[in-house]
């Protein structure tokens, strides 16, 4: 990849920072959870938050040692996380993914599928029509046979199945 | 005597046509899931696992669901080579060091000897391993049994200090990544007594966060975002084994016996010890490239350059199921997936199964060693077939592989709500995976959290909260100590590194 030309979208710090602040929260929340519940010696044993609260102040610790660290480290603000042209490539990719996984439920998963297919086929791989359609409908109908008939795994249905009468 | 008589027994068990038949179907698919970018045998393995649910209650059907995993685990380990070799893409981690000298000699137009090289050495590697496994696992599991709470807690704290010490990379990140795992394992219902923890209100979060969801996200869409990044363009060497190549390079290999004797032990050992597969293979090429007189050679196409790390490889992948059987903790994060198949279908994992459930062990130690000849027929026979596979374009290939993980996610408890949070683990783990947070430790902890937890609370309150019952006896003891020694062990490194300093 032509990483010189291509504009960083984030340093590796900032991602580094960034995440352990959210892994440090993520800690915080489990500690103070599992000390309302309870995280000391109960009248028969250890009360139910006593594991998972020491659990919680080790996430707390080893987020705030990264954080420390690379707090201190300029060089990290150097080098590039994620260029512009990867993080495009990526939200390309990823923005259909949470579009397809949350059509599922009113589609069903086969039509979600297709379309999904049909998607990147169309998107990325710059296909004619004359190939992602038969493609897409063809990986969705097979997915249909394996799992409904050979398996017996009924995944979620839509509209279209039950106006074919297969839901 | 005694293991040999059970060993047989096993093969009774395994050698049925159906369960021949599984085990070819599953060398074929694990090749396949270790050919194709964004499925390993982690993931390959949880998205294929409720698929087994209802073959596992059939009488005899657990013994056929571990034989369809395990064989899909020997094909994920096979598959990784073919594409490290053709297309210097290493399919799995542990595959990285077979590109090293493996991808030259495919460029050298000698692809057929590379792989040759590879799949038979593959096949020593978890023979011996297997072999270990026979002898070694009911001595591991009759010792265990003895095992109370406290020195299961100690197993456990000695699996999970072992990935902090011998890691490599961020201590801390380490430590990170393997609580994230124990705090979402600590989701939901506690067990014990029957308290909500961590749900905040949220009815979906009363199951807890299955390991199944988390590994095929964390290792399935991360990595096809990781992919992506690098906008793939597979540039071949084109794959031709016949006979002959065959023959010629079986004839060269026993050369590299030592070679081969050295990197099945450092597999042996690495694959008992958690850390696992990955660690072994660069532990052996380096040995082979120091120990071998043409060392210097290595790196441009060298035949024991591959034999080294792929025998590594092979022979740790398959000892990463030992201490899964006989004691319960999974070397591997594929190994972690079994175990939670076993837990799934009703069975503990432990030194119990061996009393038990001695038809379900052997079985499985009997269709390793099948498995493992099935997998030699299969990949020196279809290479090319597979490398196909790798030429159909990426844009077609990686929504039909998040398809597949979405419909892994869902079948597991058919739930929606596993699926979006599949694609949360997804962003995660690619995050956590281009910040060289290690994602095993999580993946381990989240199967392994209820139980350690479990033996953990067991443990302390027999001794009314008195920690030194970590110390009670010379064997937890002993276990305990070596546990923090680990931990510790790159400190200590150091130290013993500077006193040694000091004194030239």
């Amino acid at each position: 990849m032509e990483k010189g030309t291509d504009r960083s979208a984030a340093s590796v710090r900032a991602v580094e920072i960034g995440v352990a602040i959210v892994i440090l929260v993520f800690g915080l929340v489990v500690v103070i959870d599992t000390y309302s519940l309870g995280a000391r010696w109960g009248d028969d044993g250890p009360q139910p938050g006593y594991f998972p609260f020491y659990v919680g102040l080790l996430i707390c610790v080893s987020s705030v040692t990264i954080l420390a660290r690379a707090w201190g480290n300029a060089a990290l603000a150097e080098d590039s996380f994620v260029s512009r042209g990867e993080l495009k490539k990526i939200l390309i990719v990823l923005v259909p993914t949470v579009v397809y996984v949350s059509t599922i439920a009113y589609l069903g998963f086969y039509v979600a599928s297709t379309l999904y297919i049909a998607y990147f086929m169309w998107q990325l791989g710059r296909y004619s029509w004359i190939k992602t359609v038969p493609v897409s409908v063809g990986v969705s109908v097979a997915f249909f046979l394996i799992f409904e008939t050979w398996f017996g795994v009924p995944l979620p249905k839509g509209p279209l199945e039950a106006a074919l009468g297969l839901g | 005597m005694e293991e040999i008589n059970a060993l047989l027994g096993g093969f009774g068990v395994a050698f049925t046509p159906f369960n021949l038949m599984l085990m070819f179907v599953g060398v074929i698919l694990g090749i396949i899931i270790g050919v194709l970018p964004g499925l390993g045998g982690a993931n390959g393995v949880a998205i294929l696992l409720p698929l087994t649910f209802s073959m596992a209650q059939q009488p005899g059907g657990t013994t056929s669901a571990i034989i369809l995993l395990s064989c899909i685990y020997w094909g994920a380990l096979f598959g990784g080579a073919i594409t490290s070799i053709l297309f210097n893409i290493p399919g799995e981690p542990w595959s990285v060091a077979t590109t090293f000298d493996g991808h030259p000699l495919a460029q050298h137009g000698r692809a057929g000897s590379a792989l040759t090289a590879a799949f038979t050495s593959s096949f020593v590697g978890a023979l011996i391993a297997v072999v270990m496994i026979t002898f070694l696992s009911p001595v591991v599991a009759s010792f265990a049994l003895k095992f109370g709470p406290p020195e299961f807690f100690a197993v456990y704290l000695l699996t999970f200090c072992a990935f902090v010490g011998m890691s490599g990379g961020n201590a801390a990140k380490t430590v990170a990544s393997m609580m994230i795992g124990f705090a979402l394992a600590a989701v939901g219902l506690d067990s014990v007594t029957g308290t909500l923890r961590l749900t905040f209100g949220f009815t979906s979060l009363l199951k807890g966060f299955d390991f199944l969801i988390a590994v095929i996200g964390l290792f399935g869409i991360g990595e096809i975002l990781e992919t992506l990044e690098e906008g793939l363009a597979f540039k071949g060497a084109s794959a031709k084994i016949n006979m002959k190549v065959v023959l010629e390079t079986w004839k060269e290999l026993p050369r590299y016996w030592a070679t081969s004797l050295r990197s099945s032990a450092v597999g042996c050992f690495m694959g008992i010890v958690p850390g696992g597969a990955t660690p072994a293979s660069f532990m052996s090429y380096g040995l082979a490239r120091r120990l071998s007189k043409d060392g210097k050679d290595f790196g441009n196409g060298k035949v024991e350059g591959v034999v080294a790390p792929e025998t590594a490889a092979h022979a740790a992948g398959t000892a990463a199921l030992l201490p899964m059987i006989t004691l319960g903790v999974p070397g591997s994060p594929t190994a972690a997936v079994l175990l939670g198949g076993l837990l799934i279908w009703g069975l503990q994992p432990g030194p119990l199964l061996f009393v038990e459930k001695p038809d379900f062990v052997w079985g499985l130690i009997a269709s390793m060693y099948l498995g493992n000849i099935a997998g030699l027929i299969v990949v020196l026979t279809c290479v090319p077939l597979f490398a196909a596979i790798l030429r159909i374009p990426f844009s077609i290939i990686a929504p039909v592989i998040i398809v597949i993980c979405a419909i892994g996610a869902y079948t597991v408890h058919n739930s929606m709500f596993d699926v979006y949070l599949m694609v949360v683990f997804g962003v995660l783990g690619y995050a956590f995976k281009k910040l060289g947070y290690p994602l095993a430790p999580m993946v381990l902890a989240l199967v392994l959290g209820d139980r350690a937890e479990e033996n953990f609370r067991n443990a302390i309150k027999g001794s009314q909260g008195d920690l030194s019952i970590f110390f009670s006896n010379g064997l937890v003891g002993g276990l305990t100590a070596l546990a923090l020694f680990l931990l510790f062990w790159p400190m200590i490194r150091t130290a013993v590194r500077a006193v040694r300093g000091g004194a030239r």
